[in-house]
């Protein structure tokens, strides 16, 4: 597939190319918050991915995204108290126990749709976070400190914070190429066929439902694997990981980048964090901005920056 | 048993405030199709109200009045402001305005009072406690919590099923183009009872306000756990939130209370001690779980309003 050169198309590779050079620029000016907050946005938009998979181009509005964040960096957590560090065995686990969570919740919610999808998706979210602060061993409502980041013997070494970061950045582009490779392929036009009509899909045949849940549970799994990251980025774990404002973020992230393209939500994972941190700067305040700022966004500018630009390409 | 019969007074309790939140959630969902996820933020707002007015008057019963009034007040003027332009859009629109809205409201609360949190403290004839059965104590305050809960609600079904305002409810919940093709004032019908609805949210806040601290975000959890009441009960059925928010409040106060102990019984103290918490605040959702394999669509189907 040729790629042509539009306005959006331009400004993905800007993106990406400012991503790239990010470390390159806190390593020259010693400022080391910026490579914090890149990295984080990093991450946050490995989530923001997953979830645009589901909720983008599949129409399920999960409101417990959060969750899978949490569940991925508690088994790191967790493995990491125990004193298991090998990343090799962490992370996989992480991917795993998501997927298995998104595989419960995925085969009851989506017995529902509309407004009780996401009502039921919050609702089983703020159960694995209730959970989570009744896990006293693991520091209950405090959270706990991971004193050792995950393992990978001569591979990598995470507590390298560059190498860290563009393993994090490398694992965002590979899970862009995964999600579009999919929403591309006969599996991804099942997925968008059912979020248009998912009747006259059925009526043609196809099992809607198994095709959603494993939709579902594979976006749970690549968020899982964020929380992983996220865990060993902040060397810390506590419920809040999986509190469903945070959820709320994910879906802002989503849809402020745009919905339905592939990578719109890196774009808002991107606008929403920089914009918290200059509203921040501002006022102690920040969120009385930010809050009437996303209303507008759902009014007025429903397509999201993508579609933005998608308007100054048409003219 | 005295401590059994205690704790199912205390889960009515609960079930009776969750039935406030949730009766307006359903009927705001039930008539203008709206999730509206900024409705703790009203239940906060009635909290604040209420602490406040109460200190100004002198009077916890005066505190009350007002902050009831300035809660609908509160919430036609959110509808006209910031909910009308959210009506007919996609579910996910509602979710993330009325999100920035739960936002701003946290954020609004903290500027005008303070980070700290207020109290708002019980005139000291209410902190008597009375017997309700032979031997059976109970705190006279939690036991007026649920009788004005159940006077609200009788007052709620009256007004919805047996007044002129009830029927143009209804009418509009069953077809609103209809209804406005017949002469029904539809905007001013769903001000009304966005109102209605951010009143009975407020009352449930300051209902709860004196049983524990009135402070930021107060109004979250609880909203969450007023959404598996309407899952159980079904969406837009009022007399399904009421049957599922005393399920779900008796099952979350016993489960909390008892099962710790139970647990401690079959396996080790310690593993009872820590699974405990754990597992008892996972009760109720599994309960949802169940009703959502059995009866997706909940115990009370809206068809049956």
């Amino acid at each position: 597939m040729s790629v042509r050169l539009n306005a959006r198309n331009a400004f993905v590779a800007g993106v990406i190319a400012i991503l790239a050079l990010v470390p390159l620029y806190a390593a020259a000016s010693g400022n080391t918050f910026v490579m914090s907050l890149f990295t984080r946005i990093v991450i946050l938009a490995v989530a923001a991915v997953s979830l645009n998979l589901i909720m983008g181009f599949g129409g399920m509005v999960s409101f417990g995204h959060a969750a899978y964040l949490g569940i991925g960096g508690y088994a790191v957590g967790i493995l990491a108290k125990e004193g298991m560090n090998s990343g090799l065995l962490q992370w996989p686990l992480a991917v795993a126990a998501s997927g298995l969570f998104a595989l419960t919740v995925g085969a009851l919610s989506l017995r529902t749709r509309g407004v009780y999808f996401i009502m039921i998706t919050l609702a089983f979210a703020q159960m694995i976070y209730y959970v989570a602060i009744g896990l006293d061993r693991y520091g209950g409502d405090d959270g706990m400190t991971i004193y050792k980041r995950s393992q990978f013997g001569p591979l990598i070494d995470l507590s390298n914070k560059t190498a860290f970061y563009y393993l994090c950045l490398a694992l965002l582009l590979a899970a862009i190429y995964l999600v579009w490779r999919l929403v591309h392929s006969r599996f991804g036009m099942v997925i968008q066929g059912s979020r248009s009509n998912e009747r006259r899909m059925q009526a043609i045949g196809f099992p809607t439902y198994r095709y959603k849940l494993l939709c579902f549970v594979f976006a749970g799994m690549l968020c899982g694997l964020a929380g992983a990251l996220l865990a060993n980025h902040t060397d810390f774990i506590s419920p809040a990981l999986m509190h469903w404002t945070r959820s709320g973020d994910l879906i802002v992230m989503a849809v402020l980048g745009g919905m339905g393209t592939v990578f719109g939500p890196v774009i808002g994972a991107l606008a929403l964090l920089v914009l918290e941190e200059a509203l921040s700067g501002i006022t102690e305040y920040w969120q009385i901005i930010l809050g009437p700022l996303f209303l507008l966004v759902v009014l007025f500018a429903r397509g999201g920056i993508d579609g933005l630009l998608a308007g100054i390409n048409r003219g | 048993m005295l401590y059994l019969i205690e704790q199912c007074l205390n889960g009515i309790q609960l079930g009776m405030l969750l039935f406030l939140l949730a009766a307006g959630l359903t009927l705001i969902f039930g008539i203008m199709d709206l999730v509206n996820l900024a409705h703790g933020s009203l239940y906060m707002l009635g909290a604040y109200f209420a602490a406040t007015f109460a200190t100004v008057t002198d009077s916890f019963l005066a505190g009350i009045g007002l902050a009831l009034l300035a809660t609908l007040v509160a919430g036609m003027v959110l509808e006209v402001i910031a909910i009308r332009p959210l009506y007919g859009r996609d579910h996910l629109d509602h979710v993330l305005g009325t999100f920035g809205l739960l936002l701003f409201f946290n954020e609004l609360v903290r500027l005008i009072w303070g980070p700290a949190g207020l109290t708002l403290s019980l005139p000291p004839e209410m902190l008597t406690a009375v017997q309700v059965l032979p031997g059976v104590y109970y705190p006279l305050y939690r036991l007026v919590i649920i009788l004005a809960t159940l006077a609200v609600a009788l007052l709620l079904y009256a007004l919805v099923m047996r007044t002129r305002i009830g029927m143009l409810i209804r009418a509009g919940a069953w077809n609103r183009e209809m209804a406005g093709a017949l002469g029904v004032n539809i905007k001013l019908l769903y001000t009304l009872v966005f109102g209605l609805g951010a009143a009975l949210a407020g009352f449930a806040g300051m209902m709860q306000a004196p049983l524990s601290f009135v402070q930021i975000g107060m109004g979250e959890n609880i909203l969450i756990l007023a959404f598996v009441v309407i899952i159980i009960g079904g969406i837009g059925s009022i007399r399904g939130a009421f049957v599922a928010a005393i399920i779900v409040g008796i099952i979350d106060t016993i489960g909390r209370a008892f099962l710790p102990d139970l647990l401690r019984h079959f396996v080790s103290y310690s593993a009872g001690s820590s699974a405990g918490p754990a597992l008892s605040s996972m009760l109720i959702y599994t309960l949802m779980a169940a009703v959502l394999v059995f009866r997706p669509e909940g115990l009370f189907p809206a068809a049956q309003r």
